[in-house]
């Protein structure tokens, strides 16, 4: 039996806690690495040496190191493709593109304004930069924009790709999470009726709950 | 029936078109013009709802996002063509790692270059000069995470192209045009080796001659 692959960072970043969540969901031991962010650790050559953008996460297992949340997150649905979740990233071509497509959507048009949102709403201030109204403001437009998308397509689907829970929805789970927390844009999401049930549906998910857990205690 | 790729003469879709041309997989164009706002036009949206290009429409079946689109056709004609994706699972992942740098890390700083210098004034707009510095200087420094990448590898994903550097065509295209800040990969050896290497692949060339758009 391989042993427990390994995450490098903290749960409390949202790209790491998007590859907690595909290993929760696909039933896959791991180990959490930490990195001591605040002691810039991650930009040390130590780590560099793996990550060479100095970013959260990086993942190792007995035969590669891989970075970016998103393909650290495929690679392992198709490497452990017969464990746990097999819906979460089908190996059927065309609901798998469709998986495709709406991963994408998530990476190109809810992350930039929702990361922007999130690191103005609940990370400058706990690290005592000031907030840009004018960027928060944009950013808040545009999330609207894409939420009313969003809305009209989870009218004729249960969940972003079709009738089960993929990756793409799972990608959409750390930025949300701190929006309508942290970051008080709860009525965002619950201002549009398919929006809010998909995310309260999203949410409640066994292996969402761990991960928020394994963000209050560390 | 011959799959269609809607916005030909625009960036994204080129990343389709080079993929399609590399698979051997016929396709048709539909041309849409964004300055005159077909791409807001109800019938557009019922395509793609984000109003952006490319979509594609192969009989009933759409699809959009130009990396998802490229991903289904080089996994649908994975025998055919040249190989996009690696031979097995760790070198589709290098791959996938090096698709998601070029999405979340390249693309950014290198797409807002391309809008302020190339697609502003069409609309009037005139660049403020310190953004398009701070979006320079951010490009620069992928640019040098790659120059020591590509000192180990031929490739972003290793010793073979794929997906990964395909994907960097068609903005690429455009720092060497006409936001000519071409420097900025030939100041880099192993950076303009590469750019040389993959811009000089018949399927590339083909799509610049056909679709010379605004490059």
């Amino acid at each position: 039996m391989a042993a427990p692959v390994k995450v490098y960072g903290p749960p409390l970043s949202t790209a790491v806690s998007r590859v907690l969540a595909c290993l929760l969901e696909k039933d896959v031991e791991f180990q959490l690495v930490p990195v001591n962010m605040a002691k810039g650790e991650h930009k040390k050559p130590d780590y560099l040496k793996i990550q060479p953008f100095g970013q959260v996460p990086a993942f190792q297992d007995e035969s590669i190191t891989i970075f970016e949340s998103r393909a650290i997150c495929r690679y392992i649905c198709e490497k452990h493709a017969d464990k746990g979740n097999k819906s979460l990233y089908s190996t059927n071509p065309l609901v798998k593109a469709s998986i495709e497509q709406w991963l994408e959507a998530e990476g190109q048009s809810y992350n930039p304004p929702s990361s922007t949102l999130v690191f103005q709403l609940a990370f400058a201030p706990r690290v005592n930069i000031k907030q840009d109204e004018a960027q928060i403001k944009l950013n808040d437009q545009k999330l609207s924009k894409v939420l009313d998308i969003y809305d009209q397509r989870l009218e004729s689907s249960r969940f972003l790709a079709g009738d089960e829970f993929t990756l793409a929805d799972l990608s959409h789970l750390p930025n949300t999470h701190y929006l309508v927390t942290v970051g008080n844009r709860g009525e965002a999401f619950s201002s549009r009726k398919n929006v809010d049930r998909w995310w309260n549906e999203i949410s409640s998910r066994d292996s969402w709950k761990k991960v928020v857990e394994m963000q209050k205690s560390k | 029936m011959v799959v269609k790729v809607f916005g030909p003469d625009y960036g994204n879709p080129k990343r389709v078109l080079v993929c399609l041309i590399e698979k051997g997989v016929e396709f048709e164009t539909v041309p849409l013009d964004i300055l005159k706002g077909e791409n807001r036009a109800p019938e557009f949206l019922k395509l793609q709802p984000f109003g952006s290009v490319p979509v594609i429409q192969d009989g009933d079946y759409t699809l959009f996002e130009s990396r998802a689109i490229a991903r289904y056709y080089a996994e649908k004609y994975k025998h055919q063509g040249t190989d996009l994706l690696g031979k097995t699972i760790e070198e589709r992942g290098l791959v996938e790692q090096w698709l998601e740098v070029e999405a979340q890390s390249y693309n950014p700083p290198i797409n807002d270059l391309i809008l302020k210098i190339v697609f502003g004034p069409l609309r009037g707009l005139t660049p403020d000069p310190k953004l398009i510095e701070e979006s320079e200087e951010k490009l620069g420094k992928v640019l040098d995470i790659y120059e020591e990448r590509l000192s180990k590898s031929k490739y972003l994903a290793g010793d073979f192209f794929s997906l990964a550097d395909l994907s960097h065509l068609p903005l690429t295209q455009y720092l060497v045009g006409k936001v000519e800040k071409e420097y900025l990969i030939r100041d880099r050896k192993n950076a303009s080796a590469w750019w040389d290497d993959i811009s000089s692949r018949p399927s590339w060339k083909k799509v610049v001659e056909l679709w010379p758009g605004l490059y």
